[in-house]
Order: structure tokens, then sequence, then C-alpha cells
């Protein structure tokens, strides 16, 4: 593959990259003090995917994620001291404190979601492309989900309709192998993920997941035959994450040379690498990189410190809209 | 002024919130070609076309998502879901995205999204096709719960459901499709937060919605015969729930039943019943009392059914035994 970005382009993709990484980093340490609870599923090992992937999308697009949405989230825009916030379930957080890890939410940058079903956002997304659909608008709709999600109904059921209905809908499967303990091979008859869009008459392919710029460049391309009318389009980034499921697992589903083996295809330490020897990245550059970012955290965990909770008397505030 | 039929009123609300608004559309299984389970959308596919008129897959967990979708989109879907037996399939997408989202997002995103389906038993159709399940849906916050049971109820409730900002689910006892009845004067768009008293009395309360209203009638006219005069009211809304007018017509007779065609058990009657003991326990002169359907499947053969489900004579002797009478 031929690499024709430029310094600033590179750069980015590896600040983003390590944006997500430090973030979680710094989340898991605050789970272990009793700052973050609930469930706290890290993307760690994944964040090729949604660095390279939602850059492609305009301010215009939609985004549906999942509840492992933490990079998605960060890399549309959205404040690292409000998800901060989020977490620790804070008044002053994407979602008021009331999601947690697993529902962020951002209407400003039409962020719908952290979603905790499995496969319950593809419906949605549907939806919301139908809308552009009906109302003429350009408009895509970026859908994230996992391997697991194609076990669901609702997968088979939203790929048709989206086909049948020519929506603009861009499905973006992150298969990292393993839904839960339960490896792809585990739990499909047939691995081959793009090969079911096909099925649906969806045009798909496959992604090393791994790989910020195959990433970029499939997705780009993606979001413009969904942007021009050509109807849904599917892709499957093959990707793995590093760490357990949720919070802690005894990972018994699989073995430490599997692990091991793709930690040598870790996103950032490859791409650096790239970047190295494309020499267009200096260890000045890096170093200040990590130094923002360091500072990013800080300013994001004192904001998320010294927030407020939500009152109690608001429990039930937004159940429904106010009558005026 | 001539009378029509419910279907006739649904339908006449339908094109009347498909002509007034460009963002509204009908989806569901067979609701255009086919022209509705139970005809209410005959000639709206003519009429609106196929991209308004939208024949859906039979994947309901998928449509109604989409709906939902839609409805964050800025559209003003109304979905019609075949029958309350098939909105399980949709259950996921309607507790756990259509309920939760707004609240939730902290606010942030409402789902203007309006539900249609056909409920409740007495066609003979058998335990699978026979469920009375508004009650479950009563019991979800963020969500309102219609049950329309006349013909200005079915037509002018869809016209105000599609104004409201939070989803809402409105539930067309079947067995009301072919029923007659005048619409009322007044703006076709009917008030949505308040019960109606059908009939007034003051020995005895029956309340009721959907489909057994007309059941709770016909037993209060059996019992004028007796000299027993019975308040019918028509709970309207099961969610926000009017409570106000419940109270105020157990203050007046200090006598209950309620009737639901669900099962007894955790039904939305047990849900009245209490809170009637949480408000007006004093102005009671007797415990409240049930009729519910028995906690049975439904059976098909019409003696059973008909055994099975609340039924004007069940509601006539539950009245007596309220009474001393029994
Ligand atoms: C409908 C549903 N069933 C089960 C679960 C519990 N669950 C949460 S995540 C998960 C695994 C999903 O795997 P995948 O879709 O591959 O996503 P990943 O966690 O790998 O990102 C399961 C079974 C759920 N949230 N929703
Ligand atoms: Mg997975």
């Amino acid at each position: 593959m031929t690499y024709s970005m430029t310094r600033e382009q590179g750069l980015q993709l590896l600040r983003h990259m390590l944006r997500i990484r430090r973030f979680e980093e710094r989340a898991a340490e605050l789970y272990q003090l009793g700052k973050i609870r609930g469930f706290l599923h890290l993307y760690i090992g994944e964040e090729a995917v949604a660095v390279g992937s939602i850059p492609s999308f305009t301010s215009e697009d939609a985004i549906v994620a999942t509840y492992r949405e933490h990079g998605h989230a960060l890399v549309r825009g959205t404040s690292m001291g409000t998800l901060m916030a989020e977490l620790y379930g804070k008044a002053t957080g994407c979602a008021s404190g009331r999601g947690g890890s697993m529902h962020f939410f951002d209407a400003s940058r039409r962020f719908y979601g952290g979603l905790a079903i499995v496969a319950g956002g593809l419906p949605v997304a549907v939806g919301l492309a139908l809308a552009d659909k009906l109302q003429g608008r350009a408009r895509v709709t970026g859908c994230y989900f996992g391997d697991g999600a194609v076990a669901e109904g609702e997968f088979h059921e939203s790929l048709n309709l989206a086909a049948l209905w020519k929506l603009p809908v861009l499905f973006l499967c992150e298969n990292n192998l393993y839904a839960m303990g339960t490896a792809l091979a585990r739990h499909q008859s047939q691995t081959d993920i793009a090969a079911k869009a096909k099925a649906y008459a969806l045009p798909a392919e496959t992604v090393d997941g791994m790989d910020p710029l195959a990433v970029e460049t499939a997705t780009r391309h993606a979001v413009e035959f969904v942007r021009n009318g050509n109807g849904p389009y599917f892709l499957e980034y093959r990707t793995y994450r590093f760490r357990a499921h949720s919070m802690y697992d005894a990972e018994l589903y699989r073995t430490k040379d599997e692990v091991a083996e793709w930690k040598r295809r870790d996103p950032i330490m490859t791409f650096e690498q790239t970047l190295r020897t494309a020499g267009l990245l200096a260890d000045t550059d890096l170093q200040n990189i990590e130094t923002e970012i360091a500072t990013e955290i800080e300013d994001a965990v004192a904001f998320a410190e010294a927030s407020p909770w939500e009152p109690v008397e608001q429990l039930t505030k937004d159940v429904c809209t106010p009558k005026t | 002024m001539t009378k029509i039929t419910y279907r006739e009123a649904v339908r006449i609300g339908l094109r009347e919130a498909l002509q007034r608004n460009p963002r509204v559309f009908l989806m569901g299984e067979d609701v255009g070609k086919y022209g509705g389970t139970y005809a209410c959308s005959k000639g709206l596919l003519d009429e609106f076309g196929p991209e308004r008129i939208r024949d859906t897959p039979l994947s309901e967990s998928t449509f109604v998502g989409a709906g939902i979708g839609a409805a964050l989109g800025g559209m003003r879907p109304i979905v019609e879901v075949m029958t309350v037996n098939f909105s399980l399939l949709a259950l996921d997408q309607i507790l756990n995205n259509a309920a939760t989202l707004r609240h939730m997002s902290g606010g942030q995103f409402s789902v203007p999204l309006v539900v249609r389906m056909a409920t409740g038993a007495g066609r003979q159709v058998a335990a699978q096709h026979s469920h009375s399940l508004e009650g479950w849906y009563a019991h979800i916050p963020g969500i309102t719960v219609l049950t329309p049971a006349t013909v200005t109820d079915a037509r002018g409730m869809l016209l105000t459901a599609l104004h409201e900002p939070d989803p809402v689910f409105i539930f067309e006892h079947a067995y009301l499709y072919s029923i007659e009845g005048e619409l009322e004067e007044g703006p076709p768009a009917v008030d949505i937060s308040r019960a109606a008293v059908r009939r007034t009395g003051k020995d005895v309360s029956l309340m009721t919605f959907g489909g057994s209203v007309w059941k709770a009638l016909a037993a209060a006219t059996q019992l004028a015969q007796e000299g027993i005069e019975a308040e019918v009211v028509d709970l309207r809304v099961l969610r926000p729930l009017d409570i106000g007018t419940i109270l105020a017509s157990v203050q007046k007779t200090h006598r209950a039943v309620v009737i639901d065609e669900a099962w007894r058990t955790g039904s939305f009657a047990a849900e009245i019943a209490a809170q009637i003991m949480e408000e007006a326990f004093y102005d009671l002169d007797a415990p409240v009392a049930r009729v519910c359907s028995e906690e049975v499947p439904i059976p098909y053969p019409k003696h059973l059914e008909d055994a099975a489900l609340p039924q004007p004579e069940k509601i006539v002797r539950a009245v007596h035994r309220l009474l001393g009478r029994g």
C-alpha cells in the first residue's frame, strides 16, 4: 500500500489513537479507585477503527455506536471533560451522568449513543437513514456494532431493510473476533461476515482494522458511495481487543499466545513505525503529543472531580418532555 | 349525524394526519397493498403513494426501531404493529430505546413516535393471538399509553398523539373495529390527559378501558333495571393515569369494580385498585373488586373463551357482591 498522507494527517491519526489509549488507561485506573463504576468496556487495541473511520463523516452525518464507544465519541469531538464526567456519573457528563460508560450521547454532534443492547442500534440507524432519504438530505448514518451483533435477528432485518429501501446507511462491523468470550467461529456458521452482507445485496468489504490508513481509505470510499445515493454499504474491520471484555474477566476463552500475536500488530506501535520510516515523525513530535494529551486528561479528570452530582430531586426529570 | 365504524374513524384519522403534515408516514406489515390487516389503511396507498404508506417485511423489531430512528431524524412516523401479540418481537426497541432515550441522554433526544396496534381477545383466535398487554406497556415510564374506546377517540387520539414529543402507543381493541358510533362535535384532536365518565351513577363505579368499556356499559344497563346506578369511567389513558377522575368517582359512589381483559395477577386493574386504596381508602364502603381474565391462555372454543374473559354478567355479579346482594 502506498501512503500519500501529509505529515499533519499522519500526526493527527496518531494523536487521536493515543488520546483514546491514554484516556482509557486512565479510566481503568480510576475504575480501580472506585471513581468509575458499573461496566467499563475498553477499546484498547481497536483504536485504529474509530480514528480511521469517524473523520470520514461530516458534522451533518449521524453516528450510532455501542457500549464500547469511548473512542468514537472522542474522535467525533465531544470534549474529554464531559466524557470523563459521564464516566464518573456527574451532572456535567455528556448524558448528564445518567448513562455512564455505555451511554455516551451528544446531540450537537449527532452522536446517538452509546446503546448497550447488542444490535439494538442497527434498526435505529436504518430509521435515521430513512428520515434523511424521505427528506431528500444527502446525509449518511454510520452504524458501529460488533461481530456478536451478527447473530441477532436485528442485524439481518436491518441489512435487508436498508438494502431493500436503498437507505443511506453505512454498516460498520468491528469484528474483534469475540462476543464476550465466544469466538466468532463458535457463534457463526459462516465466519465471513462481509459475505452475509453480500447475501442481502449490499456491497461489502473486509478491511484491516489495525491499520488506520486502510480504515480511512475504505471508509472514505464507502461514505462517498452512500452519500451519492447508491444505497447502503457494509464494512467489516478485522481488529482485536487487548483487554478483557469489560473490566475483568479470566480470559479463559483465548490463549496468551494469541493475545501476544495480536499485540505485535498494536495499531499505535505499528503506525508510529510507519510514520518514522516515512520520515514524518520525530521523537519531539511524540513527546509533544504525549504532553498535550496528559494535560487534556488531567484537565478532564479535574473537571469530573469538581463537577456536581445531579440532584436527586431531578430523578424523574426528562422521563417525558415537559409540557409547555 | 351519520354513524361510522371505529375502523373508518381510524382511517379518517390516518388520512387527516397524512394530509396535514408531510412528515407523517405510515409503515407496517400489510398496511399498503393489502389495505391493513383490519382494513384501517384501505385506499391510503392509492391516495398517498408507497413512500408514505410503506409495506415492511416481517421484521417487527427493525421497523419499530426504524420508526424510532425516523422520529429522531425529524419525521413523524406512525408505525402499525399488526397486533400486540407480535409487538413482543419489538419489545426491546420499545423498552430499551424508545422509552429510555430521552432520560438516558440527559434530555437531548426525544422520540416523537406513534405506534398503533390491535389488542385483545374475543374473536376465537386462540392463545397466541388474544393477548391484552397494554397494561404491560403502561408499566413503562417515558411513553404514553392510549386505549381509545369510541369512534371519536379512535380518530382524535391519533391526531393528538402526533403532536406529542415522546412515544405514544395506541391500543385498538380488535373487537371495536366494527362497532358504530357518531363522531362527536368539536376539534378532531381530542384531549389525551383525562379519563371520561361514559355514564353517570351514584351506587358503584365501574373503571375500565378499551374494549371492556362496552361490556361495562352493558352491565350498567342491566344494573339500572334493578335500580342500581352504576357510573362507568373510561380510563382512556393508562399512562400517565388520570387518578383524579377515578378518585372523584369513588368519592361519590364509595364502591369500585375495575374491569381489565388482562390476566388478574399483576394486571393494570391491580394498579388501579392499589391507587384507590392509597388515596381513597376511607371513602370506600367495600373493598375494591376486580373482574379480569382467568389465568389461562385464551382458548379457542367460544364457550371457553367467553368463560375466560370479563363479561357483563361477571361485572353485574361483582357489583351484587359489593352491595351485599350476592
Ligand atoms: C441483546 C443482548 N444480549 C446480550 C447482551 C450481553 N452482552 C453485552 S456485550 C456482549 C458481547 C457482544 O459482542 P460484540 O457484538 O462482538 O461486541 P464487542 O463487545 O466485541 O465489542 C454480550 C453478549 C446484550 N448487551 N444485549
Ligand atoms: Mg466482538
